[in-house]
């Protein structure tokens, strides 16, 4: 099988090596928005560990063949944070990682928001926030209806919470028990202008998943064994029901200047910003 | 069914979806909790484990039907047009139109008949608004036989389509001469003096307003109009050169439906004189059906009234 759908714990040289994967797409995500001069950085940077853990040793897929039916499903929900999930894809091998560099420019395979139609490896096209979560429960169906055996992903922004629709299908799936789906939440705090806590809080956020009738679990959203530890007990946990993972982040994660400031939700950093984050996430080899 | 027999859209609908699930195992509904009023309980008592309820929540059920429809299934969503093209609009663009996936949506209690319900539940705009989106096909049949030969066409047919259909009994035009293909339109009366363009249920009215012009010798051309969008610009332009004036009429607002997609074909392409029939820019109303479409002026007597104007002019 082409994928890397591993439930053992990580050896301290896997984490090594996921952690090099981490820093590699930061620096990814940075030249990305920094060359379209646009995008969303802050919740880019957030849900690296997230989307490396899940790419990388979690979900059963094959880059070389993206339709690939039984292939585990992934959807951004939160669909502006983009460029995390390019940078991915494409350091997981779906396309060229040159390809980043046309990143929302005109003809692009790589769209401001993310289209299953143009880009190789996407399995939803999201953009407008709240939507994803559904989907994600049509693909159960689908699965189960087909006898399939897949497993859905579905990435939410801590912020997207406060989408109405999002509770509709968190309802439907707690009801039904519906198997094989792992909502994670990157829990970052911030959201477009100001933080969520100001905004429209969403604590106590646990009680809400559990009173909807999922199965809850919280991790260091940026500690790369943590993550994966978490979301591949959330994969066993959801033979039974739904679960989700409330992965605590911080906004802007790896450059200090950009962490947990809202002004960097959808900024692209200046040629001299570029430069001291790149070096800043360089210094951070351990 | 027979030519003449009033038989409601809504429930030969949901026989034809009955009859459809038996035929292709890849189709599954969804549900809002109104499958009573627009029949597609028909189809849970046929194949409940095809038939998806998921409560009253419509933007949840687009997009999980949009995420159903990745795994190959033809998913058949249905809900009043007032809650499907409006409350759902988003989920109805982002997550199907766009990606362009193949599911089929059904707005039924389309326009004024909703039993007395009122404004809010009346939708005068969802032609507009499904006709707008990128991607969407729309379709609004004549009668009984034609949503049920629509029902076909539609699943046949690869990509969104919006489906409208209405509660009320309306009487049987077509038989089986009739074949309905998506993007045609029909002439059901020749004329050369002026053309009426109808859709849904307003063209067994238009029909009824040419045979009653032709009795006081006025020849009016009628083309029903069953799908809105791809819409059959030759007709329309041909009416127009020939005929020289046009009336539409629809069981909608006068913006952005019928009238409004001829209005911007003849302007481009063929300009002359044309009058829309259909609602005007305001809510609806509570009341008898037919009460309710002669106070707005949306009926026979209007067609015949307005087609007898311009011939005088």
């Amino acid at each position: 099988m082409p994928g890397c759908n591993n439930n053992s714990r990580l050896s301290a040289e896997e984490v090594q090596e996921l952690k090099q994967i981490c820093r590699y797409v930061r620096k990814m995500i940075i030249n990305t928005v920094a060359d379209a001069g646009c995008g969303h950085t802050g919740g880019s940077l957030s849900e690296v560990e997230i989307l490396v853990g899940l790419y990388f040793r979690i979900m059963n897929i094959d880059p070389h063949n993206p339709s690939w039916q039984e292939r585990d499903r992934f959807v951004l929900s939160k669909g502006h944070a983009s460029p995390g999930y390019y940078s991915v894809l494409a350091n997981r091998g779906y396309f060229y990682e040159g390809k980043l560099a046309d990143f929302n420019a005109i003809d692009s395979m790589l769209q401001g928001h993310p289209c299953m139609v143009k880009t190789p490896g996407v399995d939803m096209s999201t953009g407008s926030l709240g939507q994803g979560l559904s989907a994600g429960i049509g693909m159960c169906l689908g699965r189960d209806k087909r006898g399939l055996d897949f497993k859905v992903y579905v990435l939410m922004g801590d912020g997207e919470l406060q989408e109405g629709q999002i509770w509709e299908a968190a309802m439907y799936a707690g009801f039904h028990k519906l198997s094989g789906l792992i909502g994670i939440v990157d829990y970052n705090k911030v959201q477009l202008a100001g933080t969520v806590v100001e905004t429209l809080d969403l604590e106590p956020l646990a009680d809400k998943w559990k009173a909807f009738g999922w199965k809850v679990l919280e991790c260091d959203g940026h500690d790369i064994g943590e993550v994966v530890d978490t979301i591949q007990k959330a994969k066993r946990m959801s033979e039974s029901g739904p679960v989700v993972v409330i992965a605590k982040t911080i906004k802007g994660k790896g450059v200090s200047f950009m962490e947990g400031k809202f002004q960097w939700h959808a900024k692209a950093p200046s040629e001299s910003e570029r430069k001291l984050a790149l070096e800043e996430i360089d210094s951070c080899v351990e | 069914m027979k030519i003449g027999e009033m038989i409601a859209p809504r429930a030969a609908f949901g026989d034809a979806l009955v009859e459809l699930g038996g035929k292709d195992q890849e189709v599954v509904v969804f549900d809002s909790d109104v499958g009573t009023s627009t029949q597609t309980a028909r189809f849970k008592g046929a194949y409940p484990d095809r038939f998806y309820q998921v409560g009253i929540a419509e933007q949840n059920m687009v997009a999980m039907a949009a995420g159903m429809s990745t795994l190959g299934f033809r998913p058949w969503v249905s809900t009043f047009a007032v809650f499907l093209a409006k409350r759902a609009a988003d989920q109805v663009r982002v997550s199907i139109a766009y990606p362009k996936l193949n599911v089929k949506l059904n707005g039924a209690y389309g326009g004024i008949p909703t039993g007395k319900a009122g404004a809010t539940h009346q939708s005068v705009e969802d032609i507009a608004v499904m006709r707008c989106m990128p991607h969407m096909t729309v379709v609004c049949p004549g009668d009984a036989y034609e949503t049920e030969q629509a029902v076909y066409e539609a699943n046949k047919f690869v990509g969104p389509l919006y489906l409208r259909t209405v509660r009320c009994p309306v009487p049987i035009i077509f038989d089986k001469n009739h074949l309905f293909e998506i993007g045609r339109a029909y002439t059901l009366h020749e004329g050369n003096q002026v053309t009426i363009i109808s859709t849904g249920m307003m063209t067994p009215k238009a029909l009824r307003a040419a045979l009653e012009l032709e009795k006081d010798g006025i020849k009016a051309r009628l083309i029903h109009m069953p799908t809105i969008k791809p819409m059959d610009e030759e007709a329309i332009v041909k009416a127009s050169k020939e005929t020289g004036q046009i009336i539409t009429i629809e069981n909608h607002s006068r913006l952005g439906g019928l009238g409004g997609a001829v209005a911007e074909v003849l302007s481009e392409h063929a300009p002359c004189k044309l009058h829309r029939l259909g609602f005007p820019d305001c809510f609806g109303e509570s009341g008898d059906n037919e009460a309710i479409f002669s106070k707005f002026g949306v009926n026979t007597e209007c067609i015949i009234s307005k087609a007898k104007e311009m011939i005088k002019c």
